[in-house]
């Protein structure tokens, strides 16, 4: 059988996680997350047909309340745990590569 | 001394509830440094609570059931002011703007934080290794790892820093720990126990528990953090079940299943020997005890590993660098981001975000998360087959007993198999429990776990208060 899984999979899988490996980190990681999926081939190869999937434990359902005004967060305490703030807003670098 | 003994004697105004934090403080400062239970001591806050809790006894007031009970708290819950880690470097310098809802019942209860403890980072692992403030150690053999994640909540427990504390349990972080360090664990029911202001890792799976010497302590703390909370739509709304109050009911009468595919292969013949033994002595004390079977258990582990990563995965992309905690600077956003998580997150929290990732990936989903999905209803199915025949259900808690500190790392899947009897419970959402049970060939403490259908918490709990009645003799014997 094929490995579960290939480097450039891996390498493709980092990106979209927004982690940026190494070389030998993506040679490790490769052949760790290939025993793993390794062992998930059980799961694979059983018929479960006709099955429905469960996502959760719990019968979730909407959750309502009244739409009454109540205190939030305090957004000065909230801010000063960020980064960096300025005029009440969270402060990043440019989005798009601009010049601020 | 106990929690219970501890808070009558509080309420009572026969102890001061400041002479017993400084008592626990100081069994910290002596010991602390070979086990590292905890990422922070909150030594001048605890105190100062303690003061308050004396105040309000002179004043002839009751500061609740746990008053004056020192109580470690893992550090992946969040209290307002606090530093809350995960263990991780992604969340340095972070000072919560709230307390979790299970912190806010505590502190009305009377009880006090001594401390947040050390946890595998994120919660990802089975060892508390996997910190970024470096391992936690067994009280019982300080080469060996005291289990995980919630291994600093345990440590902390069985070194004699609190007679309580919480953790949190994905796929056994509270039971495995417990069972490895010779202490009470419980996951409760999922949604008994609101999980507003636990740092989330999956969702489907988190649940938050205590941790205690005894079984009698750990049912005190149920009722006091369980029941509904409208901060969390996930919180099940009704009350918590008077668990105490059936403690001494004995299990005359009750069906008690031995789960045969959590019993043979792989798990080490002294472990297996002590839940063995754990059948013999219900069946004396009255239970009717037989085999049962659970077939799709067998598939908890792979099912659990692309399931909770997938939603770990989903959960983690929060830790952007924008709002809280690290951020490491870049020219763009993106590059901020990028740089941040690839600074901020440890080995073991890459690898569960990637898996997670590639199962919920185009072209993957259908073949992992899709799968495991429908073997989580096969499994539940197979729950709700064996609830029909038996009250409650037996198997080990751990495989083994505490391993060597550095003997699982280089290995994830090895690391993982620690998890193969606590994850079915974790999948189905139905409460366990672990209790000490004697010990292994080694003299390290084996940990017997009781499982039982959802909102069984009380025939779990008066098995385990039978369980713990004679394991206790025969130390007292032996």
């Amino acid at each position: 059988m094929s490995a579960p899984i290939s480097r450039d999979e891996v390498a493709h899988v980092a990106d979209l996680a927004r982690l940026q490996l190494a070389d030998d980190e993506l040679d490790h990681f490769t052949e760790q997350l290939a025993a793993v999926l390794e062992h998930a081939r059980d799961v694979g190869a059983l018929d479960v047909t006709g099955v429905e999937p469960t996502a959760h434990p719990y019968p979730l359902a909407n959750v309502f309340r009244p739409d009454e005004v109540r205190p939030t967060l305090d957004r000065d305490e909230v801010l000063t745990e960020a980064p960096s703030a300025e005029d009440a807003m969270f402060r990043v670098p440019p989005v798009l590569g601009e010049t601020p | 001394m106990t929690a219970a003994s501890l808070s009558a004697a509080v309420r009572s105004g026969e102890r001061s509830a400041l002479a017993v934090v400084d008592e626990h403080l100081a069994a910290i400062e002596a010991r602390e440094d070979q086990i590292h239970a905890f990422n922070l001591v909150t030594a001048e806050a605890a105190r100062s609570v303690a003061a308050a809790i004396d105040q309000r006894v002179e004043a002839g007031e009751d500061p609740g059931p746990l008053a004056g009970v020192p109580i470690a708290l893992k550090d992946n819950l969040c209290t307002r002011g606090v530093a809350t880690t995960c263990s991780s470097r992604i969340l340095d310098g972070w000072r919560p703007p709230y307390d979790a809802t299970v912190v806010q019942r505590l502190a009305d209860a009377g009880a006090v934080m001594v401390g947040k403890t050390n946890l595998d980072e994120f919660a990802m692992g089975s060892s508390t290794e996997n910190s970024a403030f470096g391992p936690t150690r067994n009280p019982h053999d300080t080469s060996r790892v005291p289990g995980g994640s919630s291994g600093g909540s345990a440590a902390a427990v069985a070194a004699g820093f609190s007679p309580l504390a919480l953790g949190s349990d994905t796929g056994g972080s509270i039971r495995q720990p417990a069972a490895l360090c010779g202490v009470v664990g419980v996951k409760p029911t999922y949604g008994l126990v609101s999980r507003y202001g636990l740092i989330a890792f999956a969702s489907s799976l988190d649940q938050i528990g205590p941790f205690a010497t005894t079984v009698d302590d750990a049912a005190m703390v149920l009722e006091v953090i369980g029941g509904h909370d409208p901060a969390d739509s996930t919180s099940i709304p009704r009350a918590v079940p008077p668990v105490r109050r059936h403690l001494t009911d004995g299990v005359a009468g009750l069906r008690v299943g031995v789960v045969t595919e959590l019993s043979g292969e792989g798990i080490a013949p002294d472990v297996a020997r002590r839940v063995n033994e754990a059948a013999e002595v219900l069946a004396a004390a009255g239970a009717e005890v037989a085999e049962a079977s659970v077939p799709a258990a067998v598939y908890g582990l792979s099912a659990y590993y692309l399931i909770a990563p997938a939603e770990a995965s989903s959960n983690l992309a929060r830790y952007d660098g924008v709002r809280y905690g690290l951020r490491v600077d870049a020219a763009t956003t993106p590059e901020m981001n990028l740089a941040t998580r690839t600074a901020g997150f440890g080995d073991e929290v890459k690898r569960r975000i990637m898996l997670g990732t590639y199962a919920l990936s185009a072209g993957y989903y259908d073949a992992y998360y899709g799968k495991a999905q429908k073997v989580r209803t096969l499994i539940i199915r197979d729950f709700t087959a064996a609830y029909q025949r038996f009250d409650v259900l037996l198997s080990p808690t751990s495989p083994t007993t505490a391993f060597p500190l550095g003997d699982k790392t280089a290995d994830p899947l090895t690391m993982y198999l620690n998890d193969v009897c606590t994850i079915p419970s974790n999948l189905s959402g139905d409460p366990a429990m672990s209790v000490p049970f004697g010990t292994g060939d080694d003299g390290l403490p084996v940990g017997v776990q009781v499982l039982a259908p959802s909102l069984g918490e009380i025939d779990m709990f008066r098995t385990a208060a039978v369980l713990e009645a004679a394991a206790v003799r025969e130390e007292v014997t032996s």
